[in-house]
């Protein structure tokens, strides 16, 4: 079980890192909007929130992606560590996307991004039983702006604490 | 309900059935025809009858005013203006001189009477061809004076029926989603209005964020979603009575529903683990079935008017596209293949067209296709719009838009607009507060 849940990662991992490379050629061209975004993929600290010291509260998406960046990975990583830590405490991942999408395909987008959040936690041991996964598709943004960065911030799976 | 209060019959049927005036609905009528719609006529006794039940010093005038608002509104008629008319509505109901109608470059005129009697509303009206020197329809009905805009609304639509072959739309509503607040905290209320924005009243009180509500066939009904308790399922809700209900025992979120043709079915998405896939409950009994299963994102579903094809969204060939399948869920077809991304598929009433929302080089657009994806037309371009919904008649798109903010994030709205399938007669439809997500509704009267 173990074993085929590990060999499932590695495998996930794999395959985003060939996706994410095979991306990035394709989108080096687009130009990182003060040094905030990487292909378009929001790697600046505006909005996060911090769990505790060092964790992130949340990891960010490519447009219509949901796979997870080598960012991305390290911080649920350290919320996983966080969790393990703090077994008393659960958590909803809330999933979003962009308001560049139609509304309904945004919310099941919200909860795939949400849904490869949780994936990842429970690879790092966290139990099923305490993650929620929440999506809002592009209900609740964080930044109003029409434009890639603030679309960017947006495309997001935010950990929050439940209890 | 509301269809037993009002009792409707012909007065005379002309029997001269040969083509008179006749307007064409297929094109984009450049050139509308041009209508006099006289004032209804009412006497004293009337008058001071309505004035004391409605607080309306004249009924008879407003209700014109209805029925020109909706033939305008229409782009394929003209309402002349009722300074240039020189007989009086009580003589033009009996008899009208129909050289000075002619005068005024009249086409057709709309004459009528209405009386208060035992305390009911009792109209006549009569629609008459000026070049023919004929009467085309007579018709009269009763119902409960509070009714009156609907009465404006009848008329209208059987005059359209009349002149253009085709069933109205006006004696509709629309039900939709209410907006306030700033973009990032939105607040959502469930709302109801006439198709012409009369009437306007919310449904939910804004405390959970709702989204997408969708008529069942007989308009009594609605489908929607609710984060009642933060937890996004579809519910139902029942407008007269106001009971509303959640949709199956789904461990995860369900949205995106609507209701099978003949009313007996939510088809909806449930997520889960990533997944979203296509699912039925039946009312009655309450049974699932799923419809698809496929580890991509499968959503917003919409029955064929016969209830043996459903139309769908999915990314399972990497991009959102447009897909029919059969009811159970076999016979899968991708049927867009156009540049960009599709979405919101939704079949026409009439059965030959699906109407689309598509995202193609940052630009949102309304458009129709046939429903085997040949024959796309796209009506309307802009930053952002989406989720169009179709006139009974299929006739008419309604949809919404919203615009792009400023550098500071400010300036957002989001508004109701409808577009005929023509392609022309763009129009915003007004709304107490920002809108979206519009859904409308069957004919109420028939």
């Amino acid at each position: 079980m173990i074993l085929s849940k590990i060999f499932k990662n590695t495998l996930l991992l794999l395959t985003a890192c060939l996706v994410l490379s095979a991306c990035a050629t394709k989108k080096e061209i687009a130009t990182d909007i003060e040094g905030s975004m990487q292909g378009d993929v929001y790697t600046g600290t505006d909005t996060v929130k911090y769990l505790a010291e060092g964790v992130p509260d949340r990891v960010f998406f490519a447009t219509n992606e949901s796979i997870l960046t080598t960012a991305s990975r390290e911080t649920l990583r350290a919320q996983a560590a966080w969790l393990r830590k703090n077994s008393g405490i659960n958590v909803v991942l809330e999933g979003h996307a962009d308001e560049r999408g139609t509304r309904e395909y945004n919310l099941a987008l919200g909860e795939r991004r949400a849904n490869a959040a949780k994936d990842y936690l429970m690879t790092y041991g966290i139990s099923s039983d305490r993650i929620t996964v929440l999506s809002y598709g592009k209900e609740r943004p964080v930044d109003s702006g029409s434009n890639p960065l603030s679309w960017s911030k947006n495309r997001r799976s935010v950990t929050v604490k439940a209890n | 309900m509301i269809k037993k209060i009002i009792t409707l019959f012909l007065i005379l049927i002309p029997i001269n059935s040969y083509a008179l005036i006749e307007v064409d609905i297929t094109r984009g009528n450049l050139d509308p025809l041009p209508v006099a719609v006289s004032p209804l006529s009412i006497d004293e006794k009337s008058r001071k009858g309505f004035e004391k039940a409605l607080k309306k010093n004249n009924i008879g005038e407003e209700i014109s005013r209805i029925v020109e608002n909706n033939l305008r509104t229409s782009g394929l008629f003209n309402p002349l203006s009722k300074e240039a008319f020189l007989q009086a509505p009580d003589i033009a109901n009996l008899k009208p001189r129909f050289e000075d109608w002619n005068l005024i470059k009249a086409q057709a005129l709309i004459t009528g009477k209405v009386n208060y009697v035992d305390d009911k509303l009792r109209v006549e009206f009569r629609l008459w061809d000026v070049l023919a020197a004929k009467e085309m329809m007579a018709l009269a009905f009763t119902t409960v004076p509070t009714n009156w805009r609907r009465v404006g609304h009848i008329i209208s639509d059987k005059v359209y029926e009349r002149l253009t072959g085709e069933k109205g739309y006006f004696d509709t509503r629309i039900i939709y989603v209410a907006e306030e607040g700033p973009k990032t905290q939105r607040i959502k209320k469930l709302s109801i209005m006439d198709q012409d924005g009369y009437n306007n009243k919310f449904l939910t009180l804004g405390n959970e964020l709702v989204l997408t509500p969708r008529f069942n066939p007989t308009s009594q009904m609605v489908t929607y979603l609710s984060y009642f308790k933060n937890l996004p399922r579809v519910y139902l809700l029942d407008i007269e009575t106001g009971t509303q209900e959640v949709v199956g025992d789904f461990p995860g979120m369900t949205f995106a529903p609507r209701f099978s043709p003949d009313g007996k079915k939510i088809i909806m998405s449930f997520a889960k683990d990533g997944k979203s896939d296509i699912y039925t409950m039946d009312l009655e009994n309450r049974i699932v079935e799923r419809i698809t299963n496929h580890p991509s994102i499968d959503t917003s579903p919409s029955y064929s008017p016969d209830g043996n094809y459903i139309t769908f969204n999915s990314d399972r060939s990497g991009y959102q596209q447009i897909y029919i399948m059969k009811s159970d869920g076999s016979d899968v077809k991708r049927i867009s293949f156009g540049n960009g991304l599709y979405g919101t598929p939704v079949w026409s009433p009439r059965g030959d067209l699906i109407a689309f929302t598509k995202l193609h080089k940052g630009k949102f657009y309304i458009g129709v296709m046939r429903t085997d994806g040949k024959g796309e037309r796209l009506l309307t371009e802009n930053y952002y719009q989406e989720a169009p919904s179709w006139s009974p008649n299929g006739r008419v798109l309604i949809f919404y838009r919203e615009t792009k903010t400023n550098d500071k994030g400010e300036g957002f709205t989001a508004k109701l607009w409808s577009i005929d399938l023509t392609g022309y007669n763009e129009r915003q439809i007004k709304t107490p507060t920002d809108a979206s997500d519009p859904s409308w509704s069957s004919l109420l009267s028939n």
